[in-house]
Formats: structure tokens, C-alpha cells, sequence
């Protein structure tokens, strides 16, 4: 069993996050960066499924600045066995087209079972990288799990749908997406920390990667932004201490803004 | 004209009403033409489209495009766009929406944007990111612009158009039917409004204290007319089923109003409702992160308040 996990470092979930003046790109170097904190449900599935299965592999893809390779060191803290980081000055300002060609190049023909991702990142918050790959690579996409289980040469999930829940499978390989409600994700322990110093990350540049420049990179986007603004300060509200009729005021402060 | 293609949302056979927000929106952009996909298509949804200005509808009846989650309506958009040229798609943002719009977009070699809030005729798009302190025009530059609209980002208006029903149909590829959906298991709904379609919202969190606790969330969504919404701590607890979680992985919603009981106001939670138009919020600790966000705050006990006011909001309207 073989598992790829993709993990993106973001700013941190608390920080005030900006958009560069000049080129609209979310300015990554004014905020601490983590790892993006619905990718580690992601890297905490992909270790239960090698534990429960007796034996595998986990690799850790990331594609972003140098710092991401904190990101990659996160989880090999946690048990991930190696790591992949695509670095280059040339994908800044990729979008999630641009991304989702950029991971499927890295992860393409390194002969993975599964493809693991989180359901979303929390900067861009599209959900739409792992789609695009699992089109991309042809891969059965089974996404939005809040249950995995493999078995027999077959993954099955549980999606947690705007209806419901769908019970989804599919032959091996596939691309899954896993949402918070599925694990507990594990602290790196100390010893796991140290391990991860020793553990191979390999480093990879656009060329390395194969992909075509042209493809990538802030002026490869497909979307654009035009213009951005700070959204004007919201008036402070009132709160008021309810001395029991505090069910009335809300009722007159609705009445005020003409719900009532 | 160009025609605009909108995929239609449907739930049991009729169409929700963020389709016919899409409809309206296409309307400032080109000539809206609905896209149906799966079993279950009927006059009666189809007179629904035409009273919001479809002009077309095409149908792509079969279970093909429901039994494999996904691909099958990628590919069925990807097979129009290149039949039809036309000058955008307009997906709802919900989340299989977002992932139908990620693949035809790869499929289709175009530029997409998700979550937009609204949308001028020629095509930029308005996004609220960054949990809403930023707002942000984008534009699409290649191929056919593909667009995720959040529901309540505009007012449907009627405006008759033909609906005139053309049949579609597309060969699936084989990645496409690779992954099977061998069960179902609907979520359960009450007469309420669904939650990101709703005018007015009224959530629980860990305050409410138990599952019987709701009680008094829903009777006041009820005098309102409004979705119940609860927080992870409720969920998680059991309390609430999963479905009617807001926030970051939850469901986003921008009612009107939002009045959040019991709920500290937690970043996670802020992502899925922080562009709601009003926010009220009812908690014991005057300290608690959601009357930052507050227009209207009650430091108070929920189990005192909510009753009163539900009495209040019946009394004023009857
Ligand atoms: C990866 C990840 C994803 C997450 N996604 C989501 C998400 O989608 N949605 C979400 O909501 N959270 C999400 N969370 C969880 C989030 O961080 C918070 O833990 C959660 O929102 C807290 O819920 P709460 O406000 O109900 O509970 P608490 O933070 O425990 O707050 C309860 C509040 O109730 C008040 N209270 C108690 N009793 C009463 C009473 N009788 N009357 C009035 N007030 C009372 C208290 O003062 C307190 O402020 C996520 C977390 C992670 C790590
Ligand atoms: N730059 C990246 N490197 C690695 N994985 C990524 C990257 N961007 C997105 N992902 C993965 O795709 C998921 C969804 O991201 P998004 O579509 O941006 O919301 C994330 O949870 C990650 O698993």
C-alpha cells in the first residue's frame, strides 16, 4: 500500500491574512505559516490505513515557498515515511488549475494506491484541488469522507453530502478527500520529531517536476483578480446585559431593522 | 445574445432556489439556458425554469449521471461548452457543485472561480475572502469562464422565458464511472428552509447543553420562519445532526440575519456565517469572540431569552 498525502502550509488560521499591493497574491511572508489544519485529518488517515493494512508507505507531496517544507517536516513528524516538495520561484501565484497540474505531474507514475488530500485549504477554501487531480490523472475520485475504509484492492467512503451521506467505492487507485469528523489527528511526539530529521525529502524544482513553465505561475492563472479592497469596518454593535428582557430587545432591534 | 449555461440544483425532482438565482444572474450576463442532469426531470421543474428566464433546458436524463458521483456531470457540461460556445457556466456553490466545476473546468481548459457573490455583464466576478474582510473582483482570462455562485447572493426575479426542452447525452469515459455510489442515506428535514438558502438563521452551540436543548432554538427558528444551524461542539456532541453544521467544514451560509446561541464565535465557526447581513448573538460570557461580530448582542442565558423572544416575535406578528 502505497500513499501519497498532500499537504499545503497556509497562513495560520488566527492570523490577519492580506493580499499583496501590486500583484493581489496573498502575502505569505507577513504571516506564520502551519499546515493547513484539514490536511493533517488527511496524514492521520493515511497512517491508519498502513497501520491497519500491516504494512505501506506514506509520502508527503507539497507544493509551495521553501518554508512549506516545515509543512512536509510536520508530518513526517507525525509517521509519514518521506516527502516530496516542489519548490520554485515559478509557481508563485499559481491558481488551483495551475496546482492541481503541478501535483498530478509530481504524483503521476510513482505507482501510488491511494492519493489523499483535505477537503479544503483554509486560505484559498475552494475544495476543488483534489476534482481537479483525480480528472487530471483518470483516478476514481471518492472525496468529502468522513469514513475510509480499503480493502481487497478497493477503497469505500462515506461522503458527507449536501443531502446526507452517499456510500461511494471504487478499485484502487483513487483519489480521496477526507473531512474534519473522520479522526483524531495525532501529536507529533518527540521521538517522532527527531525522526523526522533523517527521514528523505526530496526537493523539486519546476524543471525537475517536468512541468511546462508556461503552465504555472502567477501569469499562467486562468483567473485574475482586477481589484481588491478592504471590506469597509463593520459599525461596532450594541450588547446589551439581559436583566430579563433581553428576548424583547433583540425583538426591537428586529423590529428596527424591519425583520419584524 | 451568448448564451449562459446554469447548472440546475434540484432536491427530491424540484429546483432549489439558488438555481433560480442563478437564472437571475445569467440574465445580466447573456441568455440563460438551465442544465438538468439525472433522472427525475418534470414539466412542472421545467416551468419553474422558464418563469425564471430559461430559455432552453437541456436534459440529460439517466442514472449514469447520479450512480457515479461527480465526473459524469463534468463531462456531460464539458460535452455542451464545446457544442455550444457558450459565454459562461454558472454552478451552485455547493460543494459537489464546486468539485462538478473543478473538473469541467480542467476538462474544458478554462479559468474558474468559486464562491463568487455576485456578478457584472461582462463577467467580473465579486468574491468575499478571508472570512470577509476582503472583497475581490476577478475576471476569468481563458477559455469559458466558469463560475460557483453562492446561494442568497442575489434576489430571483421572474422574467418568462421558453424552457424549451432539448435532450443531451454524452459518453461517459471510463475515469468517469470508476467510482459507484452504492447507497444513500438522506439527511433527516423538517418544514424549515434549507440552511444556506435561508432568509433567517438560528444556531445552537455547546450552550444548548443536550440534544433536548434544541428545543428551544427550533421553536424560535420556527416563529421566524427560519433553518436551524449548530455549531461543531453540538454536532459533535450528537445534539444536531452533521448536515446542519456552519463553518469552515460545515455549510457557508449569508442569511439576512443570523442569531448564533450559545456559540463563542470560534474562527472556524465565524468562516460560515461571518458575511451573514445581521448577526444577533446570545451568550452567557460577555467575553465570548461572536459579539465582536455581533450587531445585536444579549449577555444573557439562552434558556431565558430564546423563550421570550420567540413569544415576542409571535405576538408582533400575529
Ligand atoms: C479542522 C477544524 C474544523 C472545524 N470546523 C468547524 C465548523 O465547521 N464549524 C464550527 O462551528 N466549528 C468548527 N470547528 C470547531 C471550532 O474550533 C470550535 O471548537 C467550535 O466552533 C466551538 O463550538 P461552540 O461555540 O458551540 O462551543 P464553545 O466554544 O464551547 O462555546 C460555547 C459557548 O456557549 C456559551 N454558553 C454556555 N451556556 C450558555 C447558556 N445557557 N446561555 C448562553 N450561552 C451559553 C459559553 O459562554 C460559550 O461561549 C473546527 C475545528 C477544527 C480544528
Ligand atoms: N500547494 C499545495 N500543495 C499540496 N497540496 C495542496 C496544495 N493546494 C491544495 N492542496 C490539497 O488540496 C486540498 C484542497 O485545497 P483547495 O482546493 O485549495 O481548497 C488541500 O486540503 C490539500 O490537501
Amino acid at each position: 500500500m502505497k500513499i501519497a498525502v498532500c499537504v499545503k502550509q497556509v497562513p495560520d488560521s488566527w492570523a490577519e491574512k492580506k493580499l499583496r499591493d501590486g500583484d493581489a497574491i496573498l502575502d505569505r511572508a507577513a504571516v506564520e505559516g502551519v499546515m493547513n489544519e484539514l490536511d493533517e485529518y488527511a496524514v492521520e488517515e493515511a497512517l491508519k490505513i498502513v497501520e491497519a493494512n500491516g504494512s505501506g508507505e506514506v509520502i508527503v507531496v507539497s507544493m509551495g515557498p521553501d518554508r512549506a517544507a516545515e509543512a512536509v517536516r510536520k508530518a513526517l513528524s507525525m509517521g509519514a515515511d518521506a516527502g516530496i516538495h516542489l519548490a520554485d520561484a515559478g509557481l508563485e501565484g499559481s491558481d488551483a488549475v495551475a496546482t492541481s497540474y503541478a501535483l498530478a505531474k509530481v504524483i503521476d507514475g510513482r505507482g501510488f494506491d491511494l492519493v489523499l488530500f483535505g477537503s479544503e485549504s483554509t486560505d484559498a477554501r475552494m475544495s476543488v484541488v483534489p476534482a481537479m487531480v483525480a480528472e487530471r490523472l483518470g483516478l476514481a475520485q471518492l472525496t468529502f469522507a468522513n469514513k475510509v475504509e480499503v480493502a481487497g484492492g478497493s477503497v469505500t467512503i462515506d461522503r458527507v453530502s449536501d443531502n446526507g451521506v452517499e456510500t461511494i467505492t471504487a478499485a484502487l487507485p483513487a483519489v480521496v478527500s477526507v473531512v474534519e469528523k473522520i479522526n483524531e489527528p495525532r501529536y507529533p511526539s518527540f521521538k517522532g520529531i527527531m525522526a523526522a530529521k533523517k527521514k528523505p525529502v526530496e526537493t523539486l524544482s519546476a524543471a525537475d517536476a517536468g512541468l511546462d513553465a508556461g503552465q504555472v505561475g502567477l501569469a499562467a492563472a486562468w483567473s485574475k483578480v482586477d481589484s481588491f479592497a478592504a471590506r469597509p469596518p463593520k459599525a461596532a454593535g450594541v450588547v446589551v446585559q439581559d436583566e430579563g428582557n433581553g428576548g424583547i430587545a433583540i425583538a426591537d432591534f428586529l423590529a428596527a431593522q424591519k425583520i419584524l | 445574445m451568448g448564451e449562459v449555461l446554469v447548472l440546475v440544483e434540484a432536491a427530491d425532482g424540484s429546483v432549489k432556489k439558488v438555481t433560480t438565482e442563478l437564472l437571475t444572474l445569467a440574465r445580466t450576463v447573456g441568455e440563460p439556458s438551465a442544465v438538468w442532469i439525472g433522472p427525475g426531470y418534470t414539466d412542472a421543474a421545467g416551468a419553474v425554469l422558464g418563469e425564471f428566464g430559461a430559455a432552453k433546458v437541456y436534459v440529460a436524463d439517466g442514472a449514469q449521471y447520479t450512480d457515479h458521483p461527480i465526473a459524469p456531470k463534468a463531462e456531460l457540461l464539458a460535452k455542451l461548452v464545446a457544442d455550444l460556445s457558450p459565454v459562461a457556466v454558472l454552478v451552485p456553490s455547493s460543494a459537489e457543485g464546486k468539485e462538478v466545476a473543478a473538473r469541467l473546468a480542467v476538462r474544458t481548459n478554462s479559468g474558474i472561480i468559486t464562491d463568487a457573490i455576485g456578478l457584472t455583464a461582462d463577467l467580473v466576478a465579486t468574491q468575499s475572502i478571508f472570512g470577509g474582510s476582503t472583497v475581490v473582483q476577478s475576471k476569468v482570462s481563458s477559455g469559458t469562464p466558469i463560475i460557483t455562485v453562492r446561494p442568497n447572493s442575489t434576489a430571483p426575479e421572474a422574467s418568462a422565458g421558453a424552457a424549451a426542452r432539448v435532450d443531451v447525452s454524452v459518453d461517459l469515459s471510463d475515469a468517469a464511472t470508476k467510482a459507484t455510489v452504492t447507497g444513500r442515506a438522506a439527511a433527516q428535514k423538517g418544514g424549515r428552509p434549507e440552511l444556506t438558502e435561508a432568509a433567517i438563521v438560528v444556531s445552537g452551540g455547546r450552550g444548548v447543553g443536550a440534544a433536548e436543548g434544541f428545543g428551544v432554538v427550533e421553536a424560535l427558528a420556527d416563529a421566524l420562519g427560519a433553518a436551524v444551524g449548530a455549531s461543531r461542539a453540538a454536532t459533535d456532541a450528537g445534539w444536531y445532526p452533521h448536515t446542519f453544521q456552519v463553518g469552515q467544514t460545515g455549510k457557508t451560509v449569508s442569511p439576512q440575519l443570523y442569531i448564533a446561541n450559545g456559540i463563542s464565535g470560534a474562527i472556524q465557526h465565524r468562516a460560515g456565517m461571518q458575511t451573514s447581513k445581521l448577526i444577533v448573538a446570545v451568550n452567557k460570557d460577555a467575553e465570548a469572540p461572536m459579539f465582536e461580530l455581533a450587531d445585536f448582542g444579549v449577555v444573557g442565558d439562552l434558556f431565558t431569552v430564546l423563550p421570550q423572544l420567540t413569544d415576542e416575535v409571535t405576538k408582533r406578528k400575529a
